[in-house]
């Protein structure tokens, strides 16, 4: 991985984990900028799901292809398997239904690549231990009342989630003080932000 | 007393743009050009063929010398081919109206505008069977040498686009930039994408569906029943006569209920009454919702043959995407090879956001290059002729960005 020209931790990575000319769904992606880069550069088939209009005008600006959708509502109509790729970052804890979002992730794509803030990074419970009040850090910026974050969970909380629902970690990545460390159960507690690429086992 | 409600939602007066105005195409006048005689008539969906074919239409900004720039705006049931601007010949054509505002989709065609004249060549031209200077049932019968009524063949959404491809083909255009419509006018654009795929960069398809509801077919069945019991329907054979204006003026007021949403109503007129206070204990026109279908209505038939819009509402009634892939959309949905951009409106109900929604999965399915958009509005169906701003931002967005 290209160490030295990390910017942003997940968006930087999944960028090096699909492979030149995958499809990609990307759920949840904001102004389509990841996909701009995969699609130019990779040539990757992408398409992108928002739920706000304004990141899906500005996705179909850059000319990527996307679907003004409600995630919480489902992907009935695109059948399993559609996707070599599904994406879910930093989108999965803005979700009213994140179970049935990790579902429809795993039915449409070979895989999933899923990314988040870690509620359960040292920093952030520190932050929520000394001030008393809900932590705010780089990774979580927002107030408790203007936060889109509405289900924060822990490295370890989505740990447990594959392993009750048999979901296979092809891998797992950790943000640790802007460095990217290989996922250990041990060392989640030092991540900011996580993240893993899973497939059904 | 009007609702407060009222004031502060109401929409700002229609801003219009004189012709003299930098954002206007000007003065304008249609073209008219025959595109099938009898050596090369049209063959229709019917198993007929026509000729000969008149077709009106109109253009704006300059084709470049690449022949690349140039789009394609498909009319809706009752438009025309003067889609922006001010008509210089109004009464020479018999079309006084044309005098009082301009083009039907003039905040959306002219420069800097979403689409905008100054980069793009607009063409659009009036469908067969209309009755705004293309040939239709009122039309000369080569056969009988009389004007044609329902002698005219039935013709289809498909015959449209396969005459746009002559014309289109007529003025040296090998690819569309796009092709772009509202309503009926989407189907169309959807119909370029399905019959001519290697023809069309983009098409925009704009509060539509790849065929008409259930309940939209049941409305037109009565409007054409409004139109065909008039008295003075005479079998279409009218023309010489009175007109069947009431028939045509109900199917007409039909429409408009299905062009607004219950809150756009609301907004419009609420319950309130003309008179301003009470009931008038009458049975004529006592609210405001009445006195407004009642003056589409009369409006209306001063503008629009009865026969015209017996054959669309049926071309309406008729059109499926789905024909292209023998009843199966997703079939159908892989002949494309054209960008998409699909907008629908949260309160339409005749075009509505689900049937969008099932139109952008089955081309998502197909990994087609499609973008969805579905606007919040209030104003129901009409929304694709009022939320100029949002739609700019989309359609301008979609024909400029490029990924590759």
């Amino acid at each position: 991985m290209a160490g030295d020209k990390i910017r942003r931790f997940d968006h930087d990575i999944i960028y090096e984990l699909i492979p030149e000319g995958a499809s990609v769904l990307d759920l949840g992606c904001g102004d389509g900028e990841l996909l701009t880069k995969l699609i130019r550069n990779k040539k990757v088939q992408g398409l992108g799901i928002e739920k706000d209009i304004n990141q899906v005008a500005a996705t179909i600006s850059r000319g990527v292809p996307v679907l003004h959708l409600d995630l919480d509502e489902g992907l009935a109509g695109l059948p399993d398997n559609l996707f070599d790729f599904v994406i879910l970052e930093k989108t999965l804890q803005a979700v009213n239904k994140p179970l049935f979002v990790l579902e429809e992730m795993l039915r449409i794509g070979g895989a999933g690549i899923v990314s988040f803030p870690n509620f359960g990074c040292r920093h952030v419970i520190d932050s929520l231990v000394t001030t008393g009040r809900m932590p705010i850090t780089p990774a979580l910026p927002y107030q408790w009342y203007d936060t889109p974050n509405i289900h924060l969970f822990t490295a370890m909380d989505f740990i447990d989630w594959t392993r009750k629902n048999h979901v296979k970690i092809e891998r797992g990545l950790l943000w640790v003080d802007e460095t990217i460390i290989p996922f250990d159960e041990g060392n989640t507690a030092l991540a900011s932000e996580v993240l893993f690429v899973v497939s059904r086992a | 007393m009007s609702d407060p409600i009222n004031i502060l939602v109401k929409k700002k007066p229609k801003q219009l743009d004189w012709p003299e105005s930098p954002r206007s195409v000007g003065w304008t006048v249609p073209h008219s050009i025959k595109l099938a005689d009898e050596k090369n008539p049209l063959p229709l969906d019917c198993g007929k063929t026509i000729a000969p074919v008149e077709v009106e239409y109109e253009v704006y900004g300059e084709l470049n010398e690449a022949r690349d720039n140039a789009i394609l705006i498909l009319h809706a049931l009752s438009g025309d081919a003067h889609v922006a601007g001010w008509s210089a010949n109004a009464d020479e054509l018999g079309r006084p109206w044309l005098k009082k505002r301009p083009g039907w989709w003039d905040e959306m065609v002219g420069p800097g505008k979403a689409f905008d004249t100054k980069k793009f060549f607009i063409i659009c031209s009036n469908i067969l069977g209309g009755c705004y200077g293309t040939t239709g049932p009122g039309s000369i019968n080569p056969e009988t040498g009389r004007l044609y009524g329902l002698r005219f063949p039935v013709v289809t959404v498909g015959d449209w686009v396969r005459l746009q491809e002559r014309l289109i083909s007529h003025l040296g255009i090998k690819r569309l930039r796009s092709v772009a419509g509202g309503s009926l006018g989407g189907q169309q654009a959807l119909e370029w994408a399905l019959a001519y795929p290697d023809r069309v960069d983009s098409a925009i398809i704009i509060a539509s569906a790849a065929r008409l509801s259930d309940q939209g077919l049941a409305f037109n069945a009565v409007a054409r029943h409004a139109i065909t019991t008039d008295p003075h329907f005479q079998n279409g054979d009218y023309y010489n006569n009175t007109t069947p204006n009431r028939g045509l003026a109900v199917a007409r007021m039909l429409g408009h209920i299905t062009y607004l949403s219950e809150f756009s109503m609301h907004l419009k007129f609420g319950r309130r009454y003309c008179n301003g206070n009470g009931p008038g204990f009458h049975l004529g026109v006592d609210f405001e919702v009445e006195s407004y279908l009642q003056h589409q209505g009369e409006a209306f038939v001063e503008r629009f043959d009865a026969n015209s819009y017996l054959y669309i509402t049926r071309a309406m009634d008729y059109y499926d995407a789905a024909r292209w892939g023998e009843g199966d959309l997703d079939q159908a949905c892989r002949r494309i090879d054209s960008r998409l951009l699909l907008v629908s409106f949260s309160s339409d109900w005749l075009y509505t956001p689900e049937q969008m929604k099932e139109l952008a999965l089955a081309l998502g399915r197909n990994k087609k290059p499609v973008s969805y958009a579905n606007i919040q509005s209030s104003y129901g169906h009409d929304a694709f002729l009022l939320e100029i701003d949002k739609l700019t931002h989309l359609v301008r967005g979609f024909l400029e960005g490029r990924v590759n």
